[in-house]
């Protein structure tokens, strides 16, 4: 009986400890953007003072409000189109006997190993020549591309799950295997097309690199990059105020998705991996 | 199966669940024109088809743009002075290969890379099975190891950041107000700190989908055999998970290897803590000089293919993908 006690007690200090560990540095970035900018210098880890000044700070400057409309735009209309394409590709993947097949399951592969770096330059100056530079499109259109690799691995795995008898049924019917994709396929393969979605979506709300080196102002840079260029909201203020309210409110929504979206998010990720 | 073989065999269930198996029904009854059945024809027809649009636009992206940059490495060719440019052959590549610079940080990059793999496959193993076998608020737990996943890598950097400042930073003050960030060895820890917090959890997801692969009766059975908790994960456990974990090794390392956003946000690669992907933007945005960056870019780019060939040939990693196939 005591080491079941024991036992038990160190479960609930491990899973403590872990949580901790996972909520302390979420914890101190926002209490930063609480603390009043006379008391930032001091390294408490709660405010002494707190303050909404950072956020009426940031929401008052478009510094702030375009790119984060920006990376709504621009991470919707690519979560979109890339979460399209992909599910096409990975139905025929998934279904379909025709040869490249394995060409296009490894150029996929091969372009979520990309170095990221490696495309920075050559895209910006295609960008440039092609006056896509700074530009909505500009974004959208690499990360259509790298959101791609993610959604043909995830989707081909959840399209393997779908009883492909259905579909056959609905070819006896006689269904085109077009016909038989949307509306037999489709709907059953929604809840698969949801979990990319968001993964894909997350994959470009978090996205720096390309964020930084493909835009120049706040016509296009998204929120990660526009933290970079935080001045603060007086040209004397230390940003670390606006930088922690900025870093807040571009992680909380976030949070809040990954959160309610939980069981979708874990499926998706460990969907390709068990398979492997 | 090849595609004649799938029209010999149209109209039959066929094995159940083998990937790719849709022999065509409709097609049975038409016969055989040349090799492939009409159906066997229609079937290529719409995935090609299907593919098309992701082909292309992953074309445009990246497959033209990294042949482009093959080009520009070979081309002296200043931003500041673009009438100057020509054609130099190897040369870019002779200029980074003898700099001290780069060797510096391929050495960083690998360092931080094995480190921070190697420290997120213990914790995130200790994890998996903490989410996996635990039974206090096991959903709870399973939420919040999602949160690291989730937060945006560049707001997580600014807040180990603000930590680590003397006198606005509550790790620093606890540390009797030290500056780990303006010193190389510590400014190296203090990254890898940050990249293991945000990573661990994923690579836990990942270990833990191997652990649930796991038959719960062999761990029985090696646990009425007498074997020690440490025998069954050693023995039992680990040898089962291997695929799952050489997956998870591989996309943690050749993430890893590419670092960037967190050095960027904690140090900007001061301090000699630069990587390869810093060393590769400072030459291309701050010298703007594209040819040496796209040769550093394309030795990068080297630098991944080996690491990922290392994993399939020497460790014997699935190639991810290759179930895909159905081969």
């Amino acid at each position: 009986m005591a080491a079941t006690v024991r036992q038990k007690s160190g479960w609930i200090t491990a899973n403590i400890v872990t949580m901790l560990v996972m909520l302390i540095p979420v914890l101190w970035i926002c209490s930063l953007s609480f603390k009043d900018p006379s008391t930032i210098t001091d390294p408490t880890f709660f405010p002494k003072r707190w303050t909404w000044a950072n956020y009426s700070g940031i929401f008052s400057t478009s510094d702030f409000t375009r790119p984060l409309l920006n990376s709504i735009g621009i991470g919707l209309i690519a979560t979109f189109v890339s979460v399209l394409f992909a599910s096409l590709a990975a139905y025929a993947v998934a279904r379909l006997r025709f040869p490249g097949k394995s060409a296009l399951v490894g150029m996929s592969l091969m372009i979520a190993m990309f170095p990221l770096i490696s495309l920075a330059t050559p895209l910006f100056n295609i960008e440039r020549a092609l006056g896509l530079f700074n530009t909505w499109i500009g974004l959208i259109v690499p990360y259509i591309a790298f959101g791609l690799p993610l959604g043909i691995y995830t989707l081909s795995a959840f399209f393997r799950e779908i009883p492909w008898e259905l579909e056959k049924a609905a070819k006896m019917d006689g269904a085109t295997p077009f016909q038989a994709f949307v509306k037999v396929i489709a709907p059953l393969a929604a809840p698969g097309m949801v979990t990319t979605a968001i993964l894909v979506f997350l994959f470009c709300w978090n996205e720096f690199l390309l964020a930084f080196t493909l835009t120049a102002t706040i016509a296009a840079r998204t929120a990660p990059a526009a933290l970079a260029f935080f001045t603060g909201s007086s040209q004397f203020a230390v940003p670390t105020g606006s930088i922690s309210a900025a870093a807040v409110v571009i992680t909380i929504p976030i949070v809040i998705f990954v959160l309610f979206f939980q069981r979708r998010i874990v499926a998706g990720l460990t969907s390709g991996a068990v398979k492997g | 199966m090849t595609a004649k073989t799938a029209a010999v065999t149209t109209g039959e269930p066929g094995e159940p669940g083998e990937p790719g198996e849709s022999g065509e029904p409709a097609a049975a009854g038409r016969g055989h024109r040349g090799q492939l059945s009409e159906g066997a024809r229609a079937e290529r027809r719409l995935g090609w088809l299907l593919c098309a649009p992701a082909v292309a636009v992953m074309i445009v992206v990246a497959a033209f743009p990294i042949c482009y940059a093959v080009y520009l490495s070979l081309q002296r060719y200043d931003l500041r002075f673009p009438a100057e440019s020509h054609f130099v052959g190897l040369s870019n590549y002779g200029d980074v290969l003898s700099s001290s610079y780069w060797w510096h940080a391929l050495a960083v990059t690998l360092i931080i890379t094995v480190i921070s793999v190697a420290a997120e496959f213990v914790l995130g193993m200790l994890l998996a099975l903490l989410m996996f076998r635990t039974i206090f608020l096991r959903a709870t737990m399973r939420t919040i190891a999602l949160i690291p996943y989730g937060i945006v890598t560049v707001a997580a950097a600014y807040g180990w950041q603000y930590a680590w400042t003397p006198d606005t930073g509550y790790l620093s003050a606890l540390f009797g107000d030290s500056a780990p960030l303006t010193r190389t060895g510590t400014a190296i820890a203090v990254i890898i700190l940050a990249e293991v917090w945000k990573t661990t959890p994923f690579m836990a997801l990942l270990l833990m989908a191997g652990l649930s692969l796991v038959p719960e009766d062999l761990t029985k059975a090696a646990r009425m055999d007498g074997a020690s908790a440490w025998q069954r994960f050693t023995r039992v456990t680990l040898p089962l998970m291997k695929p799952a974990i050489l997956v998870a090794l591989l996309f943690r390392t050749l993430d890893a290897f590419r670092i960037f956003d967190n050095i960027y946000i904690l140090t900007a690669g001061g301090n000699g803590t630069y990587s390869v992907s810093i060393l590769g933007y400072d030459n291309l945005f701050r010298a703007l000089n594209l040819g040496i960056g796209s040769a550093i870019s394309i030795l990068i780019f080297v630098c991944v293919a080996i690491i990922a060939l290392m994993y399939i040939k020497v460790f014997g990693a699935a190639a991810p993908g290759t179930w895909s196939t159905g081969e």
